[in-house]
């Protein structure tokens, strides 16, 4: 499904002493099928550019487009159920809207608001805890009883239950440890691919960005200032810089490799393992020179 | 929804009323409240109307701002209104249709106690909007300083006043976080009927108590770690200073309180 931000601004508090201009003039094409990561300083709008991808937060200007749906600054939007449905978020610390007696339960509320069958939804649940790595006879226990990174499995189980179409997620393994990481950013890749979903990634690791997106965007005090292929974005270490952000480690490496050793790598090292590639070739292409 | 509400937030700023000392603000509040029921009649009330707007216009704040973010007192304020309205049943008749009567007194008494209602919401509201939790615990603290002979816990009061006012804005913040994740999961909240608005608090009610709990402990351990002790020996970093402007404000309510007395029928 595909997501159109034309012109955005959004103003919190609007009329209030508290008034604060958190998005200015966004033009955002998000196109069916792609992993797009935003990036940006904290404070840059993030969080607040994906409440609109699910029409949590209406623009106080401009039009956001949600598949056949459009969102205008003014008028009043009814009966966004199907948004919600389509387009999941998971939030950041998304393990503090856990609230049911049981983690089947909790997992199952999403899908039941939707109208999902009751045998169906504890379907998807049992798939999902066991895809997420917990053990099965978690789903019996209460939500409070379970670990940290325990709960954070289970909360972004209970979004994905509902099956939407759109994943949206912000900064979802923050906190967690770097196997967690990995296993729960690898799954969401998974995901996409399979499931042939639209991923927006919110997040503050370049590397994360680097690794999975095919599209990148950069906010900036409220802007959306660069939109680009990773490899174009993360080489423009100077634009970066304008940003306040700076290049994956591996793009790092390679620029001190390159320095150093006076060797070309063949194509930017967006992940470790491109990196190893690169650095290899690079190699045994020198020595077949001498 | 939730960021309008203005109830125990503090907007900072340097107006007249900003600079007076929490000390004189809060003994003013508290004057007034017991000052308003001096009033009996329109001019009182009319005075006390223009009064409180005086304040409110020394405040800076802007009565657009007040009155919006007190919308939800408007709706108890109405009903009392109503009440007077429908139930005194005194003076003339002065509508009558079906089973409703309207009698002049309940008129009037319904307009009087909403201003009075409303006199004192606004200035306790000014209280707040313009002295920071702190300044406002210290304030009650060295009032209630007295008190400490006869054994009350006049430190923890006070802090168990500040805490809670200081925590108030952050768990609307952590409401409207907690709304939000639940909208996108499909659960409406402020629409359907009253039985289905209902069921959808429960999924906001038990994640605010766990993290207000949580932050409680984690407040309780952070302030152990430090050495807190409670009041006793601890001395303060911000001096309180009484000044002129203090005690103009009071000759001021006095003489509020001279002319309602003067026009008291």
């Amino acid at each position: 499904m595909e997501i159109l931000l034309e012109g955005v601004g959004y103003s919190y508090a609007e009329d209030t002493p508290f008034e604060k201009r958190a998005l200015t003039d966004v033009d955002l094409h998000i196109p069916s099928g792609s992993y797009t990561a935003i990036i940006g300083h904290t404070g840059s709008g993030k969080s607040t550019i994906l409440q609109h991808l699910n029409a949590l937060l209406k623009p106080t200007e401009g039009v956001v487009t949600i598949g056949d749906r459009k969102i205008e600054a003014g008028v009043k939007a009814k009966d966004l159920r199907k948004i919600r449905r389509q387009v999941g978020i998971v939030f950041q610390f998304p393990e503090q809207q856990l609230f049911d007696e049981t983690v089947l339960k909790d997992i199952m509320f999403g899908p039941l608001n939707f109208g999902v069958p009751a045998e169906e939804a504890e379907r998807r649940a049992r798939e999902l805890v066991v895809q997420l790595g917990l053990p099965e006879d978690v789903l019996e226990k209460s939500p409070f009883d379970l670990s940290g990174g325990q709960m954070r499995r289970v909360a972004i189980a209970g979004v994905l239950a509902m099956e939407p179409e759109v994943l949206v997620l912000d900064e979802p393994t923050a906190g967690l440890d770097p196997r967690g990481r990995q296993e729960i950013m690898d799954l969401f890749h998974e995901l996409h691919l399979t499931k042939k979903l639209t991923t927006i990634l919110v997040t503050h690791s370049m590397e994360d960005a680097a690794r999975y997106a095919d599209r990148v965007a950069i906010m900036h005090k409220g802007r959306c200032v660069v939109t680009g292929e990773p490899a174009a974005i993360f080489s423009n270490e100077e634009q970066l810089g304008d940003y306040s952000l700076q290049p994956p480690r591996s793009v790092q490496f390679q620029r001190d490799f390159e320095k150093r050793t006076g060797l070309l790598l063949d194509s930017v090292s967006l992940t470790e393992e491109a990196l190893a590639k690169n650095i290899a070739a690079a190699l045994s292409k020198g020595s077949d020179d001498r | 929804m939730m960021e309008k509400m203005i109830f125990g937030r503090f907007i900072p700023g340097d107006s007249l009323v900003h600079r007076l000392d929490p000390r004189a603000k809060i003994l003013f509040v508290f004057l007034f409240i017991g000052i308003v029921f001096v009033a009996n009649n329109a001019i009182g009330y009319a005075l006390l109307l223009g009064f409180t707007l005086l304040i409110v216009f020394l405040s800076k704040i802007r009565l657009y701002f007040l009155i919006n973010g007190l919308k939800p007192i408007f709706i108890l304020l109405i009903f009392t209104f109503l009440l007077h309205l429908f139930f005194t049943r005194e003076g003339d008749l002065l509508f009558s249709f079906w089973i409703i009567e309207i009698y002049e007194e309940g008129l009037r008494q319904g307009i009087f106690i909403s201003i009075r209602f409303l006199v004192l919401v606004f200035m306790t509201s000014i209280l707040t909007l313009t002295t920071s939790p702190i300044s406002i615990t210290d304030g009650i603290e060295i009032l209630l300083g007295p008190f400490k002979k006869i054994k009350l816990p006049v430190h923890e009061l006070a802090l168990m006043m500040s805490i809670s006012l200081r925590f108030i804005p952050t768990l609307m913040d952590e409401t409207g976080k907690i709304i939000k994740a639940q909208m996108a999961r499909g659960s409406d909240i402020g629409s359907g009927p009253m039985k289905e608005r209902i069921k959808a608090v429960v999924p906001l009610l038990i994640p605010l108590f766990v993290s207000a709990f949580k932050r409680a402990e984690d407040l309780a351990t952070a302030m152990e770690v430090r050495g807190y002790r409670g009041g006793e020996g601890r001395t303060r970093f911000r001096q309180l200073d009484w000044r002129l402007a203090d005690t103009l404000s009071f000759v001021l309510l006095a003489g509020l309180t001279a002319v309602l007395w003067y026009f008291r029928t």
